[in-house]
């Protein structure tokens, strides 16, 4: 990695984000809750292409693309134009699509803006609003199939397309630019990441001294900085060995882990990009910004802020935990229930976010709820288990989803307790029965009694061994005073 | 033969209401009129006769039950075979959807049911509207039913030619450059395309969907605006349709031109225009002269490039929209399937259009490829965004511009099939109206050699009305007569 932070890199990102939280399709009725069900069976005359149909826009998803515009701090454009992009392919019903485009007389949704990471600025090109085409599935892999099938429920779903500048200059940035993003989209509350192929994205990254190569069909963020990697390293080799790198489209094979040309330059499709001439232009209002702009929830920025001043959190810490919502999300539901939020964000910044990073998950993905996770810190302050045992008892949380008591419970880990505490109890149930440890003192069978007593405040979670100790312990104490 | 099947359909609708005429006695005979002429014409694809009887004994029993009718009660409707019907196959007169059978219908049919219109069947035309003769169908040219040698024009020509020869009362065309005015003037009826807007073109198979508009074809102007105020209304279903108040336009059927300013457009009379079209529509603006108008020439310069601005922008439509037919979801396609899908698209597309539909969509595809998209479809935009304003420009000064509809009188089948270029210029008096998307109607005004001739009407957006007012005026003082022919 040093050697290759040594060249200058340049990665930019086109990222397609489904609307997940839309009811229907981008230009017709058909519900857009297509995943797990039967193929074929959301769609409609309009979202297969036949003759004659027409399509009318979603007003709601001009709505959310607008949110993500306002919150990446584009330009909205005051008129905008949908075009069609014109390729054949199976998943196409129209064999277009209808998309935008910021050339040949065409406006996208909206220009320019930003999304901060660490304090730096990654810039966006464009924004803009298209329909998703169908899907194609093989029996085993693309090469040894005799046949596709084609679904088209996915076909005509509302996506967002957000393009940013090469302003990334590591694979690592480009994740974490992802991440932020995901974590504004869920913050506005219009798309779910962590719903399969909700959000997928194609990179583009050029060495000093080499052209500009596309990455295709990247699934998932964590994807994302592995093929970078792998394209840093395959251009670095042909840099080295003097091979000029040439323009071209390559693809993520995620199971090889390789990155494989598609096209070069010359191959590059014509997709005869023209105003689409079924939809006139979208008039977007400055009131109709404002308004939505009102209604916006909070951003993680604004969280981040309000975290600092609210919980009296360190910046990076604020920063961390609202880098993605289920995480902000997660605190704050546990600081509700448990009045040290430094003690919770501690435990979710360090135990649980290397659990997440190393299974490659989100917080709301586990079987956790912040109920257990307070409950554990309540057992840590009511010294039943200690910091260190908290953190296996963690360990089985989180692999098993039960609630801390019982995981206490369970592995006998109360037997071990912390003799400080078990003593502050006998020390009370002396201070209560002075007689039967005057008894006691005389008589050393008498101290059965006491024993009774400690077992019955503890609800016989205490090891009878250790009991018996500390109330001997106890017991000699006052003898030699009474003696002396 | 009854007499009927020469009435206007206002005049139907009255009989049906008033229990003068059975709809299933008169239906009927319009299907012994297509029994006798059809063979000679051809402007069907599909007939439902079935449906269609069924359809007027059901207003009958209404009429009877003295239920509410709607406007068209009973009248016999040929739709062209571009505009979607539920149930009927609707073929475009392409082998491609040769048996597609839609399972919606286009929103002119559902207003047409709603008002008790009986659908006739499905009428010829060019294939996916692509022609000015109807000669490009792949079941074959429908005939002049004035001169059976001739074209009826197009590309709507079965739909012009249907009402025309007596076998069916109204017709649904739709005009993309032309494709209703043009059969209108040739089989001596009245056509109108509407401003781009005015009708939904929901369920209207696209060959170019900025250019085009569903409209009626009839016998006279009141039948004219009868039909024209069933369909048009505001469409959610289609984006471009125009939200405004529904009108009644037949109460714009006023016998009054005083007054008006007439702009003969100079262009409308350049090279290529007959003497005797020429002639014939000289005497026609002298005529609405004698009603009081008053006219004066205008030329409009932008004119001169109309015609390869429109065929530009058409075929750059034309390609992207005819994409959807690959036959993997419906039409044509190929029986062997072991080939890998382009072939196979490539194939189904090879085999299920039609020659000229082929031509336009590799024009359209080349004018819209990277480094010939401003040379070509760019600049065609300039120009018509030039002849709007040259129409903006022009209306002010005149209440309706007016000029032949074609340059040409009907021409021999077979002439120019084998000529693009020759049969593209007979459009280059009706483009521009579908370019700047202005309401145009062609009325009949004569015969030259027994030829028919007409003329179209152009006015602003939206001002239909004036259309009307000006055709109903002339053909109310100036009537041409045409009596339907026997064929025998
Ligand atoms: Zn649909």
């Amino acid at each position: 990695m040093s050697k290759i932070k040594s060249v200058e890199i340049k990665i930019g990102l086109e990222v397609h984000c489904q609307l997940t939280n839309l009811k229907t399709k981008l230009f017709c009725s058909c519900s857009s809750d297509y995943r797990e069900k039967e193929p074929n069976t959301l769609i409609c005359p309009i979202c297969m292409g036949m003759p004659g149909t027409l399509p009318v826009l979603n007003e709601k998803a001009l709505e959310d693309a607008i949110m993500v515009a306002i919150a990446l701090n584009s330009k909205i454009s005051e008129r905008m134009l949908f075009f069609r992009k014109n390729y054949f392919y199976p998943d196409m019903p129209k064999n277009f699509q209808i998309s935008q485009y910021d050339k040949a007389g065409g406006v996208p949704l909206a220009l320019g803006g930003y999304i901060q990471i660490n304090g730096k600025k990654v810039r966006i090109r464009r924004i803009q609003l298209e329909e998703d085409p169908g899907k194609l599935s093989y029996e085993g892999t693309i090469e040894s199939s005799t046949y596709a099938l084609v679904d088209y429920n996915r076909a005509g779903i509302a996506l967002i397309e957000i393009v940013t500048e090469p302003d990334m200059e590591t694979p690592k940035e480009a994740r974490l630019f992802l991440e932020k993003l995901r974590s504004i989209l869920e913050h506005l509350g219009i798309s779910n990441g962590s719903l399969e192929g909700s959000m997928r994205c194609d990179a583009n990254i050029s060495l000093r001294g080499g052209k500009r190569v596309e990455i295709k069909n990247i699934s998932s963020f964590k994807e994302v900085e592995r093929a970078l990697n792998f394209e840093i390293t395959r251009q670095k080799s042909l840099i080295e060995r003097g091979i000029a790198v040439g323009q071209e489209t390559r693809h993520w094979d995620e199971v090889r882990r390789i990155t494989i040309s598609l096209r070069t330059k010359e191959e590059e499709q014509d997709y005869r990009y023209f105003p689409e001439p079924d939809l006139v232009p979208v008039i977007i209002s400055k009131d109709q910004i404002k308004k939505i702009e009102q209604s916006m929830p909070e951003l993680p920025d604004e969280r981040r802020k309000r975290f600092i001043e609210q919980y009296h959190l360190s910046p990076q810490t604020a920063e961390i935990l609202t880098h993605s919502k289920a995480m902000a999300d997660f605190f704050e539901e546990s600081a509700k229930l448990y009045d040290k939020p430094r003690e919770i964000s501690n435990w979710l910044t360090v135990e649980f976010l290397s659990y997440l990073h190393d299974r490659g998950i989100e917080i709301d993905e586990l079987t956790l709820s912040p109920k257990h996770l307070v409950d554990m810190l309540k057992l840590i302050d009511e010294g039943i288990i200690s910091r260190k045992m908290a953190r296996s008892v963690l360990q089985d949380m989180l692999l098993t989803g039960k609630m801390p008591d019982a995981i206490v419970k369970e592995k006998g880990l109360e037997k071990i307790l912390d003799r400080e505490y078990v003593r502050r109890i006998v020390e009370k149930i002396f201070k209560e029965n002075p007689q039967a440890v005057k008894d006691a003192i005389v008589d050393k069978k008498a101290i059965n009694y006491l024993m009774g007593q400690l077992m019955k405040a503890t609800e016989g979670k205490i090891d009878p061994k250790m009991a018996g100790e500390i109330i001997r312990e106890r017991l000699s104490k006052l003898s030699k005073f009474a003696t002396s | 033969m009854p007499s009927y099947i020469e009435l206007p359909a206002y005049e139907i609708v009255k009989r049906i209401k008033d229990q003068e005429l059975m709809a299933e006695d008169y239906i009927a005979s319009l299907y012994e009129r297509i029994k006798k002429v059809e063979k000679d014409i051809h402007a069907y694809i599909t007939l439902t006769e079935d449906l269609a009887l069924k359809k007027a004994r059901e207003i009958d029993k209404k009429v009877k039950q003295r239920e509410k009718t709607g406007r068209l009660c009973g009248v016999g409707i040929a739709i062209k075979d571009n505009i979607c019907t539920r149930g009927i196959r609707t073929t475009c007169a392409s082998h491609m959807l040769e048996d597609f059978v839609p399972p919606y219908d286009a929103t002119v049919i559902s207003r047409i049911k709603d008002e008790d219109g009986v659908i006739m069947g499905k009428a010829n035309m060019d294939e996916f509207a692509m022609g000015s003769s109807t000669e490009f169908s792949y079941f074959g040219p429908t005939h002049n039913p004035w001169d059976l040698g001739r074209v009826p024009g197009g590309s709507s020509g079965g739909s012009a030619a249907a009402v025309a020869s007596g076998m069916a009362t109204l017709a649904l065309g739709s005009d993309t450059g032309g494709s209703i005015r043009c059969p209108a003037s040739f089989c001596s009826v009245v056509g109108l395309k509407p401003t781009y807007g005015l009708v939904s073109r929901f369920g209207l198979i696209a060959y170019a969907n900025s250019l085009e508009q569903i409209g009626p074809i009839t016998k006279d102007v009141r039948d004219c605006a009868l039909l024209l105020s069933c369909i048009a209304s505001h469409d959610p279903l289609d984006n471009t349709s125009v939200d405004r108040p529904q009108e009644d336009y037949t109460k714009y059927l006023i016998d009054d031109v005083d007054g008006m300013k007439l702009g003969v457009v100079k262009e409308f009379f350049g090279e290529g225009t007959q003497d005797s079209v020429e002639k014939g529509v000289l005497e026609a603006i002298t005529k609405l002269e004698e009603l009081g108008s008053d006219h004066q020439e205008i030329s409009l310069k932008s004119l001169q490039y109309a015609l390869p601005s429109y065929y530009i922008i058409a075929m750059s439509e034309a390609s992207s929209n005819l994409a959807r037919y690959d036959g993997l979801r419906y039409g044509y396609r190929i029986p062997n399937k072991s080939y890998d899908w382009s072939t196979v698209y490539s194939k189904n597309r090879r085999f299920g259009f039609g020659f000229e539909v082929k031509r336009r969509i590799i024009l359209g595809t080349f004018a819209l490829s990277t480094g010939y998209y401003d040379e070509y479809y760019l600049k065609a935009q300039k120009i018509r965004t030039l002849i709007k304003r040259d129409f903006d420009m022009a209306f002010k000064k005149f209440d309706v511009l007016i000029g032949p509809t074609m340059p040409i009188l009907p021409f021999k089948i077979g002439e120019k099939v084998q000529d693009p270029l020759k049969m593209y210029m007979c459009d280059v008096d009706s483009v521009p109206a579908n370019l700047a998307g202005i309401p145009s109607i062609s009325i009949p005004c004569g015969f030259s050699k027994g030829l028919p001739i007409g003329f179209q009407i152009m006015a602003p957006p939206f001002r239909e009305d004036l259309l009307l007012r000006v055709a109903f005026s002339f053909q109310k003082n100036f009537p041409v007569s045409a009596k339907l022919r026997s064929y025998e």
